[in-house]
């Protein structure tokens, strides 16, 4: 098996989400089994061009389409952001150690995402409503740097009105007609409750707001371990061979890229690593 | 061949003579191997196919210092009498640059993923130093442990190891601080000791017995090994650099913010030599080359270092932007990071950094300033 050789996968569908943000609905086309965790992610390869790491937001079960949320940053997901339904890319994966999905059976589950919609948090909410009766109740705070990037406004507002589910919003800087809190994220953990002892936080965005979400929720009595995240990093080879992934000893591909807070704790505060 | 046979080849060191130098070589070749073997090119000792003995660095030596490497030519028959220049093995295994997969698209826009295929004819190797032994065990684990490296694989596969022993370290050299040499232990299949007159053989594998079964040769003798060790020893005492210990992780690590990291930032141009001669490091980076006509691309990937700009770049924002940084980030995994991800230091000692560092920096000199205090057994595996 190489573990290098991308499948090929046809465009199902495409949906503008922002300005800059698209998701993509992929099919494998050689009709091999595909399987993924919540958390996970794949390398998707746009032809000529390269690869680029792209979490796993979803899967349909019955067709077997995956779901993939892109942010055009850079030459390749931009390239991805031009494609259109029926046309062709690689994809191979699914790498990496996904979300503690199994510790936060019966448990209430505290998504904490910042800076765009983050599709690896999108994952843990469709898994938890996927399988609702083995998680506790779902609380979302998301925040973003300006209400216009809020992806999948309409998405929020359908998980809100689910029995269970707590979505609390903040933005930075709000545009008229926004009803969330306008501040960080972190401030909204004063509006809400959870109770230490039956509660697991999942963290995902940019790195000064999880550290500052992991303390926060500590300080309100979370454990340490009861505190993951997602990280980011540059990554080649999905397959802890490239080493650009690499934070002290962990390659973040392989051994991420969810971390337990206790794993990452120094070195998310320590600049250069 | 019998169990017996085997043991008894291999627990008998023998005696190859000078002049049957040759005969190794060309037994090597029979049994369909491309021989690699040190020679001089360009003003420095490289690995370049081998067909006669004469073509290896007979008379040669080197003087090493940081920032310089220099060959010249003394009074000795040896062919071996200096220590390892700029290459390892890795250029042959973990190549500078490889393709991985070539796909084409056809007018339907049908993408075609093909694996390229290896050109897997076995390698002979003839002159490899224990510290790149100890190197090529490292590199072996990061590319075939968990998820096997398919191209490293097959250049690995049918690895003939023909080993000598040190006995010409060269002032850079510091092999005896970690642990990986001069005298190469194990991991060959044959291993030699050069004396003037020829060199003591010995056998470290099957492979090995039954090619120097064929070449008949006669046991070495006491007083032959006792020459062979002794020359060895003598230029383990002669290697006068070291590392604080051979785990710094804890030391390291609870260095991060140590001044030194900025002086020696200062010096360093981050330039990547001393990855790309680092026998262990494994960095490399995917690129894409597309055809012309657009009908097809090759996904090649290239040797990267922790000192480029882009090792660490995710879009927009630069993980490591400083120097200082990615200096940092090279010796705290190279010498930290490594034990938890290895069991061990990612430093054997060959001192290849240090002598082509076109500044001279000196990782013995940088680890023991940063870690001053640390000492001797700061610290276990
Ligand atoms: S760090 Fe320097 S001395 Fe150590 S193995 Fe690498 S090149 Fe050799
Ligand atoms: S330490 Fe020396 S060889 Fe390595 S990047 Fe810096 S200047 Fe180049
Ligand atoms: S992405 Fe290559 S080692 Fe993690």
């Amino acid at each position: 098996m190489n573990a290098y050789l991308p499948r090929e996968a046809m465009i199902v569908e495409r949906t503008e989400e922002s300005p800059d943000t698209f998701t993509l609905q992929l099919r494998l086309t050689d009709g091999e089994p595909y399987s993924f965790a919540p958390g996970q992610f794949n390398m998707l390869y746009l032809y000529g061009s390269g690869e680029v790491p792209i979490s796993i937001v979803g899967e349909d079960r019955q067709s077997g389409v995956l779901t993939h949320t892109i942010r055009a940053l850079g030459r390749i997901t931009n390239g991805l952001a031009a494609l259109r339904p029926g046309d062709r890319i690689g994809l191979r994966g699914p790498y990496g150690r996904g979300w503690p999905m199994q510790q936060a059976r019966n448990r209430d589950v505290i998504v904490v995402t910042g800076g765009l919609g983050c599709a690896p948090s999108v994952s843990i909410i469709h898994h938890v409503l996927e399988h609702r009766g083995d998680y506790g109740h779902l609380t979302i705070l998301q925040g973003v740097k300006h209400t216009d990037d809020l992806i999948w406004r309409e998405q929020y507002e359908t998980w809100a009105a689910l029995p269970d589910v707590t979505v609390l919003l903040a933005a930075d800087v709000a545009s008229p007609g926004w009803h969330g809190h306008v501040g960080l994220v972190t401030a909204l953990f004063d509006q809400f409750r959870f109770e230490p002892g039956r509660s697991i936080a999942m963290l995902c965005g940019p790195e000064i707001m999880m550290r500052a979400a992991a303390d926060g929720l500590h300080f309100r009595g979370l454990p340490a371990d009861a505190i993951y995240l997602s990280m980011e990093r540059n990554m080649q080879c999905a397959v802890g061979h490239c080493g650009h992934c690499q934070m002290g000893a962990s390659f973040v591909c392989r051994d991420g890229p969810v971390f337990g807070w206790p794993e990452v704790r120094e070195l998310l505060g320590t600049r250069g690593f | 061949m019998r169990g017996s046979v085997i043991n008894a080849i291999m627990s008998v060191t023998r005696f190859l003579p000078r002049n049957a130098m040759q005969q190794l070589i060309d037994a090597l070749a029979t049994s369909g191997y491309r021989v690699l073997g040190p020679q001089v090119r360009d003003g420095a000792i490289l690995y370049d196919d081998l067909q006669e003995a004469t073509a290896l660095p007979g008379g040669w030596t080197d003087d090493q210092a940081p920032g310089s490497y220099r060959l010249s030519q003394v009074d000795t028959p040896r062919c071996f009498a200096w220590a390892n220049g700029p290459q390892a093995l890795k250029p042959e295994l973990f190549r500078a640059r490889e393709v991985l997969w070539r796909v084409s698209r056809d007018e339907g826009g049908t993408l075609r993923f093909q694996q390229e295929e290896v050109d897997g004819r076995p390698l002979a190797v003839i002159g490899v130093r224990a510290c790149d032994i100890a190197a090529l065990r490292l590199q072996d684990r990061h590319f075939l442990d968990n998820i096997s490296d398919p191209y490293y694989a097959a250049h690995r596969r049918d690895l003939f190891v023909v080993a000598v022993h040190c006995s010409y370290p060269a002032d850079t050299c510091f092999c005896v601080s970690t642990g990986d040499g001069p005298r190469a232990e194990s991991g060959f299949d044959v291993a030699l000791g050069e004396l003037d007159d020829g060199f003591l053989v010995e056998v470290g594998s099957e492979r090995g017995a039954q090619l120097i079964e064929g070449l008949a040769l006669d046991p070495a003798g006491e007083s032959r090994q006792e020459q062979l060790q002794a020359g060895i020893d003598d230029g383990a005492r002669r290697q006068f650099r070291q590392l604080p210990s051979r785990n710094l992780r804890d030391s390291l690590f609870a260095r991060l913010e140590h001044p030194r990291w900025e002086t020696v930032a200062v010096r360093c141009l981050a330039c990547g030599n001393c990855t790309s001669v680092c026998p262990t490091c494994f960095c490399h980076a995917e690129q894409e080359t597309p055809s012309l006509d657009g009908m097809d691309s090759a996904h090649v990937r290239e040797w990267d270092s922790c000192f480029s700009e882009g090792h660490a770049y995710l879009h927009g924002f630069q993980v490591r932007p400083e120097i200082r940084q990615r200096y940092r980030q090279w010796l705290v995994h190279k010498l930290g990071s490594w034990h938890d991800q290895y069991g061990r230091s990612g430093c054997v000692g060959c001192g290849r950094c240090i002598a082509w560092c076109p500044v001279g920096i000196d990782i013995t000199e940088e680890a023991n300033v940063i870690c001053d205090g640390a000492g001797p057994g700061g610290g276990d595996a």
